[in-house]
């Protein structure tokens, strides 16, 4: 059934009783063209993106347990591309502009909301880079505004402007970045690839990858028996090294927990995504009313999926420097998620060493805003066997080379990234 | 978290740095270019038993080595990089 304002009358007059299910719950056949493993927002993005744009529709997508049950459903929903380095920010905006087409084109609405991204610098340092990554953005096609401290103050009410130690000097705005809803973009996903023919399969864990006598991977184990495949794509953030070392394959990765927080419903006060300058604090505000933001990651090594005190003490002093109006407004709820932290900070779309076997993952702070746009590269190299330009800088090589995509120049040190 | 510090005792985790996995080993001066790259980028990433590095920056200064499990965050066994002789 197509989503419109007639189906939603006819429903409405029915009690509601009417809609089919959003997809199927097929078993799975014995043999695809493509398995795509991980059924999170890049795995079924990627499916939706191999039928639509290589007409490759013999594809299954398998989750070990529910779609939008990882990182999709845990991150803080921002999108946006106001990065520096010319090698990230057109698959970036590649994504963003996807983006801004994406609720039509999956006939689901995301509730893709361009409210910017403003992020406020407190120092002449921070002046300058936000300077000169506004400058990276606009020769790079992305909008970038720069606001001084009356626009900045005038935009964020509740910024504290008596603040002696980190006054408001002003910030870089990106109009045309925002957040969106990130179940819908999951089942938007889930829904117009099942519609384009990919079975999409629920409690399937991958458990090994089949060899040819070449080494060539072949198909993958699962705890519903073996399924051969054309080509095998891993999408698993957060989990990346556990199922590339199936294969016995080391990354330059490290899984690590990041948290997220969300506070009661308030009344609207925050109407963009605002990035505090000094210490690691982002914030905005759900449809609902909650004010959702978080921080930085824990920093060691960790696949909890909770987090630790130091980082909420940490996001809420944080929080009483930037907006202390807020200091009486009560946590609702906070969470963490398991995230690839890689030694530059980067992803991996590409092709591995080993024939028909391809990687997705790698994916820390970024990967809920690139769904659109990774996806999109990733059935390119799938279909193609080689990488779309947009993706060429992330391979897995990069660091052999000494080309590593860094932009915070953290070096090989996944937490400073 | 609270890491049991051989010098000082048990101690909060914001007293500690991070510097990750411990059993990566620096190659001999001329090994190959693999043997550094693997050293300085290749992780193994365990779920499970993971032997780490860690630094009492807000205390002894010293250097540790940790078992900790990265699924429960339990912690094994601590011992200093270099013995000190002055472990308790």
């Amino acid at each position: 059934m197509r989503y419109s304002i007639s189906s939603l009358v006819k429903q409405a007059f029915r009690g509601h009783s009417g809609w089919p299910e959003a997809f199927r719950h097929p078993e799975p056949a014995k043999h695809y063209d493509v398995v795509i493993v991980g059924g999170g927002g890049h795995g079924l993005a990627t499916a939706y993106y191999l039928a639509k744009n290589h007409e490759i529709t013999n594809v299954a997508v398998l989750e070990r347990g529910w779609i939008g049950s990882g990182n999709v459903g845990r991150n803080t929903t921002i999108v946006r591309s106001n990065y520096l380095l010319n090698s990230e920010i057109p698959l970036l905006e590649w994504s963003l502009k996807l983006w801004e087409g994406l609720s039509e084109e999956l006939n689901y609405n995301v509730m893709f909301s361009q409210r910017g991204v403003l992020d406020i610098f407190h120092t002449d340092g921070q002046r300058d880079e936000a300077v000169r990554r506004g400058n990276a953005m606009i020769v790079n096609g992305v909008d970038a505004v720069m606001l001084d401290r009356k626009q900045v103050l005038d935009m964020m009410p509740l910024v504290d402007e008596n603040n002696g130690r980190y006054p408001v000097l002003g910030g870089l705005l990106q109009p045309r970045a925002g957040n969106a809803r990130h179940d819908a973009v999951a089942w938007g996903y889930a829904r117009a690839a099942d519609r384009m023919g990919a079975d999409i399969i629920q409690n399937c864990e991958v458990t090994g990858f089949c060899r040819g006598p070449n080494g060539e991977v072949t198909g993958v184990e699962t705890n519903r028996g073996q399924i051969s495949a054309g080509k095998v794509a891993v999408a698993v953030a957060g989990h990346t090294s556990q199922v590339m070392g199936m294969v016995g394959m080391k990354l330059p990765c490290e899984s690590h927990t990041l948290q997220a927080f969300v506070s009661e419903a308030v009344k609207p006060c925050v109407n963009t995504v605002a990035t505090f300058g000094v210490g690691h604090l982002y914030i905005s505000q759900s449809d609902k009313g909650g004010l959702v933001f978080g921080g930085m990651v824990d920093g060691y090594n960790s696949y909890t999926q909770r987090g630790n005190l130091p980082i909420v003490e940490d996001v809420a002093e944080a929080m009483m420097m930037f907006m202390p109006a807020l200091g009486r407004v009560r946590l609702l709820r906070h969470w963490a998620g398991v995230v690839d932290m890689t030694m530059d900070g980067s992803p991996f779309i590409c092709k591995t060493p080993l024939e028909n076997l391809y990687l997705n993952g790698g994916w820390n702070y970024t990967g809920f805003k690139a769904i659109p746009g990774a996806a999109w590269c990733f059935a390119h190299t799938v279909a193609n066997g080689a990488p779309h330009k947009f993706n060429a800088p992330f391979h897995l090589d990069r660091f052999a080379e000494g080309r590593p995509v860094d932009a915070t120049g953290g070096g090989p040190f996944p937490n400073h990234h | 978290m609270r890491i049991p510090c051989p010098l000082c005792g048990a101690r909060p985790l914001e007293e500690f740095v991070y510097r990750g996995d411990a059993t990566v080993t620096r190659p001999e001066e001329g090994a190959p270019m693999e043997e550094w790259v693997s050293y300085v980028y290749l992780r193994n990433n365990p779920k499970g038993a993971h032997r780490e590095h860690w630094r009492h920056v807000a205390g002894c200064g010293s250097w540790l080595i940790v078992d900790r499990n990265t699924l429960t965050h339990e912690i094994t066994r601590v011992a200093e990089v270099r013995p000190s002789g002055d472990a308790r």
